[in-house]
């Protein structure tokens, strides 16, 4: 076994006592509108098992020169629940997802106000490292992005370039791919290159990527949109076994995605206001199993029954 | 409201039953292919020609000669005499010209693709320079060589001011290519390599140059087979034309092959347009070996996306 340590970007709080919160509404008010097309699926979402919030966001706006491309954004993100961000395109939902570990400062003129923290601590503020954010949060893009590498080269990439103490990376590699479900396919191929794979094992090659680095949260920006439904099948069911031992957020455009594998879910929409400006807002955010099937905004509802986006 | 009629017509040649297996002539399609055909012939023709002609103008003198013997001005020696000290020379500059200009160019193309803010003014006026100084014709350089490094600097008419100025000439060339290369490669590599904790350089470093390998190389020896050709900024340079010694250091006395071929030509007897005939296939078979180590560095380092 690998064992690895890396120094903390500040103490993580003691193990806390995990509340768990009522489960969800959907059994005792069913709305009065059809949602057969979400509900009829499955049960509309996990029953969440924590409120200890890992990040918070509140009233974060994002933009890009003058542009506010987010406005207003406050929510918690659970810790060890996968919390989902759905919406309309331009809602803003990636941009948010991308202020979570501060990937849009590689964005020029992009910007963040309002506070995003981490463990209570600032995520924007000055003395952060945000190398070292990202060491803690992870993400997974949409379209698989394998290095033009050999698989174990992939997975080594993340410990070696972040200075992690590694007795033996061919154990911790191989503990990452198998936590990605995505050892046994490969295990006698390491040397070939990661873009010889197939698109649902190289996005499994990338989750394997990021979770060789140990990272606390895992961003996922729409991960299964490049993908078949087999191989989508496969990455939610391992984003099951991953909220074990992480903080999942996923963007998705599939409504009966973000129902089927998020404990909460977050629904952005697009707003245009008197400047005839569109600025993504959030609208909802609540249990998966509430947002779903007795959503408290108009919009919520009219967004997950299909009346629009 | 009543709703509108829409009454569709199929075109006649689509119609059902018109006959598939009828192909019909479209002599604009014809006439743009015979004419692309024709340019590639031009281009062609004329380069095999040329060719053709030096091989034929210079086979009496395509033999070990050509590099073990030492120019003369004599016509009753022309038949022991060779390109040796130009050819030395040639090497000279060439690899002083790699070792300046390619890691000032590629760091210089890094430090524009990677680094720069392209908004900040001084950023965008560097780049404008580069674009225009890769216009500047050569003989310009060599002037600016003669007034500043061989004089001013006084490092006079030597290897190194020669390797100075040709670098210069082709820098651009260098820094183009490798920005270019380094924008192939994809922007979500990068991110990746990012989002995973790495650095600035080591994103760079690991990532972005490696897969910029074969772009950079291709260009960066497309730049030096550009400047083993170059004969002008020499001249203003004081290469000799005929030396019968091999440069021995950086603070020597050359000759280049260009230079060579250019004194060869400009006398009367037949013999030397043979030599010089014989010095430019020499010429030629040294570029056409560096171009080739360029296809086969792409091709044998070239990555897919």
């Amino acid at each position: 076994m690998s064992t690895v340590t890396y120094e903390p970007l500040h103490r993580r709080p003691q193990h806390q006592s995990e509340v768990t919160t009522v489960n969800h509404s959907s059994t005792t008010s069913r709305p009065a509108v059809s949602i057969s097309a979400i509900a009829d699926t499955q049960t509309a979402g996990h029953q969440a098992t924590s409120t200890v919030p890992v990040m918070e966001l509140s009233g974060v706006s994002v933009y890009y020169g003058a542009y506010e491309a987010v406005r207003d954004t406050s929510m918690p993100i659970q810790r060890k629940q996968i919390t989902a961000m759905i919406g309309p395109s331009g809602c803003g939902k990636s941009t948010i997802l991308r202020s979570l570990n501060r990937m849009n400062d590689l964005i020029p003129g992009a910007r963040v106000t309002g506070s995003v923290t981490y463990h209570g601590q600032d995520l924007y503020a000055k003395d952060v490292d945000p190398i070292e954010v990202r060491r803690r949060i992870g993400m997974v893009f949409q379209k698989p992005n394998p290095f033009p590498k050999s698989i174990y080269d992939n997975v080594a990439y993340g410990p070696r370039v972040t200075g992690m103490k590694v007795d033996n990376m061919d154990d911790l590699v191989e503990k990452a791919l198998r936590d990605a479900a995505l050892w046994d396919e490969v295990k006698d191929k390491l040397k070939t290159s990661g873009l010889a794979l197939s698109g649902g094992q190289q996005q499994r090659l990338c989750i394997a990527r990021t979770i060789a680095v140990k990272p606390e949260i895992i961003l996922m920006d729409e991960p299964c949109s490049a993908l078949d439904p087999i191989a989508t099948a496969k990455i939610e069911d391992l984003m099951f076994e991953l909220a074990n031992d992480y903080t999942i957020v996923i963007v998705t455009h599939n409504m009966q995605q973000a129902a089927r594998v998020s404990h909460y879910t977050a629904f952005f929409t697009a707003e245009v206001d008197q400047e005839q400006e569109r600025h993504g807002r959030l609208v909802e955010f609540s249990q998966t199993g509430k947002l779903f099937t007795n959503p408290a905004d108009k919009r919520t509802e009219d967004y997950i029954t299909g009346r629009f986006g | 409201m009543s709703a509108p009629t829409i009454t569709t017509t199929r075109p006649e040649h689509s119609a059902p039953g018109s006959a598939l297996t009828q192909r019909r002539s479209r002599p604009g399609e014809l006439a743009f292919r015979l004419a692309m055909q024709a340019c590639l012939l031009i281009a062609f023709g004329v380069l095999t020609a040329l060719l053709a002609w030096v091989l034929v103008k210079g086979w009496n003198r395509l033999d070990s000669r050509l590099w073990t013997e030492m120019p003369t001005g004599l016509v009753s020696r022309l038949d022991t005499a060779g390109v040796q000290s130009a050819l030395v020379g040639t090497l000279w500059i060439i690899s002083l010209v790699a070792v300046i200009c390619l890691p000032i160019g590629i760091f210089s193309a890094i430090y524009l693709e990677e680094y720069a803010d392209s908004n900040r003014w001084y950023n965008r006026l560097l780049e404008l320079n580069i674009q225009n100084l890769a216009g500047v014709p050569s003989i310009i350089f060599g002037i600016l060589g003669l007034g500043i490094i061989a004089r001013t600097l006084g490092l006079g008419f030597t290897v190194i001011t020669a390797a100075i100025v040709l670098s210069l000439l082709v820098l651009p060339v260098v820094i183009i290519a490798t920005r270019e290369a380094i924008r192939a490669v994809p922007q979500s590599i990068r991110q990746a390599s990012y989002a995973l904790g790495a650095t600035k350089w080591q994103t760079v470093s690991r990532q972005v140059l490696p897969s910029a390998v074969p772009g950079i190389a291709t260009g960066s020896i497309l730049a030096l087979s550009r400047a083993i050709g170059e004969a002008a900024p020499l001249i203003v340079l004081g290469a000799v034309t005929f030396i019968t010694f091999n440069p021995d250091g950086l603070d020597s006395r050359y000759t280049a092959l260009p230079i060579q071929i250019y004194t060869f030509i400009t006398r009367s007897q037949a013999e030397y347009a043979e030599l010089a005939a014989g010095a430019i296939v020499l010429l030629l078979a040294i570029v056409l070996a560096m171009n080739s180590i360029a296809i086969f560095v792409r091709n044998r380092f070239e990555k897919r996306w």
